[in-house]
């Protein structure tokens, strides 16, 4: 049982750490709270299901291309709907949830509520520790990993990354050095995008497409936000285990309460939140900017 | 001047009770409510069933009413119930009320049914179910007759004898397992949606399958828009689970298909599964749905005389075969008869004569009771159970029960990868 648990817990908490990653990106960079966030990860899957069902794409192809068309479609987004009210938190916050409920409706206009879903890349499975994984699901882990490994190495190791983190950790100061905190937040914006939409493209084969698929995540990620610290990319990944491996644990201990593992995940933030309110590795909000 | 406004007021008057007493006169249509969540599958069906038998009403000149012809005329209602009940009490209200419409047709989550049952009694309206089955929808009609009257459940059948056909195709396939598979004791998983509905059916199987010879190794409960089911299959796995019970009536039935497919579990899926009744399944589940039996209302056989005609029609002009909520095109027809019969439109005189109703439709035979719930049983309506079978959904049961069997059922067939994992 323990494999499975340990299994199970890594290909769900890497999915998770990549929405919350780049959800955390944009908040640490531009302070948006981004609802939209899931919403473009459950566009990502729309536009695969597209390529591939509708116009005879590649899966290979349509993957790349339907990142690169979200991550250009959250950019418009924020030129239109958020860069004109970026200095007002709270317009901005339900501007995001205006936006996400707008993709929502669009899809159950254009495909209805109809279940849709896109065959695996690689079929079968593979058995670990005497574990059955689908090469899809190892597939999902892998590209998520190097996802991920993928943005610590643009944030640490480019000059655009290194301009994110310092607008990140002062945007007055930033701009003062001559940063331009304006297209760095329009970068992150895409960016993150991105990787939500690389979120999309892992779970498309794995997950069934339905115009609400944005919702669960959303909560989950939202989670693992606070639970990992506001803004702290490290915080979002220890976060995205954690509470993947919470839900894990009910499936296999309360066989009878798998549905609670939702609950359970975020019982445990609110139980972290108690004990440390700035969440795992966020700042103190007294000590916050 | 004085003469003048009493001769008014008495045309006026005269007026009004002619419009209220006799609603066919002056009627040059009959226009029917075709209630439903219309952006999704189930509305689909309501709307396509009831498209269909309109169509071929009025082809043949319409309804007889009282030496006129009167065609029918289908009113779309969006109720969006799936994701708001107020909305559906909005939607009945605005058909009643603004589109004035004389039959109400569909409906299909209970808790709105229930609300947009009350409105339409309240406005003597009949409304001929085709989506709901929770028993009290019926229980109703006797509990207060004067007021209920005016429902009829056409389909699916009732929650309790789906319950009963649900362990009916348990016990088939334990039977066919035990047999080919030298099964001594079928070991069975539990796993149904965390929904008020699936509940009694949980404790009726972890009580009865015991008296039915299995064991029962586990129960899970995942959430009904559970994303991935991959640690609750690898749990039954780890419980020596020869068949997973299912039941299933939203987005989870199709993870859990394609899952269980993908990973190969080595146990039979049968139950309860809506998403896998549609034509949709095999694509949803990149055909890993394949060999999932599910309780369903349609597949290609010969239930009565009409039902191939109807699947072919609506299969060669929707693309897509009938689910259970087209059984509206049955209502519709029904409706029709009892209105011909009764030579009226008025509710009071139509509801007698749809009591009588004793008519081979496309879904079966069908008899009201007298809670205007459709029969079920051997000779009535049975629903059916289907098997995806290499890309079609085919009827595996009825076959040899109680001295039926629908022209075109084929037997069950064990998932190969089952066969390999138990063969000794």
């Amino acid at each position: 049982m323990i494999q499975n648990i340990i299994i199970n817990g890594l290909i769900n908490g890497s999915i998770y750490a990549l929405l919350a990653i780049g959800f955390s990106l944009i908040f640490g960079v531009a302070r948006i709270v981004n609802i939209a966030h899931t919403a473009f990860y459950m566009l990502a899957a729309y536009f695969i299901y597209v390529g591939f069902g509708y116009l005879g794409l590649s899966p290979y192809v349509a993957m790349p291309l339907a990142v690169l068309a979200v991550g250009l479609f959250a950019v418009i987004c924020y030129k239109l709907f958020i860069d004109p009210i970026r200095e007002h938190e709270a317009a901005v916050l339900i501007a995001t949830i205006a936006l996400a409920m707008v993709i929502q409706e669009a899809l159950l206009i254009g495909f209805g509520g109809h279940y849709l879903g896109v065959p695996p890349l690689i079929k079968g499975y593979a058995e670990i520790v005497g574990v059955k994984v689908t090469y899809q699901h190892l597939l999902a882990l892998a590209v998520a990993l190097l996802a991920l490994f993928g943005s610590w190495l643009f944030l640490m190791k480019t000059k655009p990354g290194l301009a994110l983190r310092s607008t990140a950790q002062d945007r007055e100061v930033a701009n003062l050095m001559g940063i331009n905190e304006a297209r760095v937040a329009m970068l992150t914006m895409g960016i993150s995008a991105m990787i939500a939409a690389i979120a999309g493209a892992i779970v498309v084969p794995l997950f069934v497409l339905d115009p609400h698929m944005w919702m669960h995540p959303l909560i989950m990620m939202l989670a693992i936000v606070v639970l990992g610290g506001l803004g702290s990319m490290k915080g979002s990944f220890v976060g995205a285990y954690i509470m993947a491996f919470a839900e894990v644990l009910v499936v296999f201990l309360v066989p009878m309460g798998s549905f609670l593992k939702g609950s359970v995940a975020l019982s445990i933030m609110i139980l972290v939140l108690l004990i440390r309110p700035e969440g795992l590795f966020g700042i103190a909000f007294e000590e916050e900017r | 001047m004085k003469k003048a406004t009493v001769v008014w007021a008495i045309l006026l008057a005269i007026f009004f009770v002619m419009g209220v007493g006799f609603p066919v006169w002056g009627a040059d249509e009959i226009k029917i409510g075709v209630i439903g969540p219309m952006q999704f599958t189930q509305g689909e069906g309501h709307w396509n069933g009831a498209t269909l038998a309109a169509e071929e009403i009025n082809a043949k000149g319409g309804v007889q009413v009282e030496n006129a012809w009167l065609p029918i005329k289908l009113v779309k209602v969006d109720s969006n119930e799936f994701l708001s009940i107020p909305d559906a009490t909005n939607a009945i209200e605005l058909a009643i009320s603004r589109h004035d419409v004389d039959f109400l047709v569909g409906g299909f989550r209970t808790e709105a049914v229930l609300v947009m049952q009350d409105i339409a009694m309240d406005n003597k309206k009949i409304f001929m179910g085709c989506g709901a089955a929770h028993p009290k929808l019926c229980e109703r009609v006797k509990e207060d007759y004067d007021t209920y009257k005016y429902w009829f459940r056409i389909t699916p059948i009732n929650s309790r004898y789906l319950v009963k056909v649900d362990f009916i195709l348990l016990g088939m396939v334990a039977k066919i397992m035990a047999q080919q598979l030298n099964i001594p004791k079928v070991k069975v998983a539990i796993v149904a949606e965390k929904a008020v509905w699936a509940d009694p059916i949980v404790g009726i199987a972890q009580k009865n399958l015991p008296k039915m010879g299995m064991e029962v190794v586990g129960v899970w409960r995942p959430s009904p828009v559970a994303t991935d089911v991959t640690a609750e299959l690898s749990a039954m796995q780890r419980s020596g689970a020869h068949i997973i019970f299912t039941t299933f009536s939203s987005s989870v039935g199709i993870t859990f298909a394609k899952q269980w497919g993908e990973l190969k579990v080595p146990a039979a899926a049968v139950g309860i599964n809506v998403e896998a009744q549609k034509d949709g399944f095999w694509a949803a589940t990149g055909g890993k749905g394949n060999y999932t039996l599910t309780i369903n209302t349609y597949a290609r056989v010969k239930i009565t005389d009409t039902t191939i005609p109807f699947y072919d029609k609506y299969k060669k002009r929707f693309k897509e075969a009938p689910n259970y909520t087209a059984g509206t095109y049955d209502a519709i027809h029904m409706l029709v008869d009892a209105i011909e019969r009764a030579d009226s439109l008025d509710p009071d005189k139509v509801v007698p004569e749809l009591e009588k109703t004793d008519k081979m439709d496309t879904a079966g035979h069908f008899v009201f009771d007298e809670t205007h719930d459709v029969k079920w049983g051997p000779g009535f309506v049975t629903a059916l159970g289907t098997q995806w079978q290499d890309g079609k959904n085919v009827c595996v049961w009825p076959l040899n029960w109680k001295g039926i069997t629908y022209e075109g059922a084929v037997p069950y067939v064990v998932p190969p990868w089952v066969v390999e994992a138990y063969k000794k």
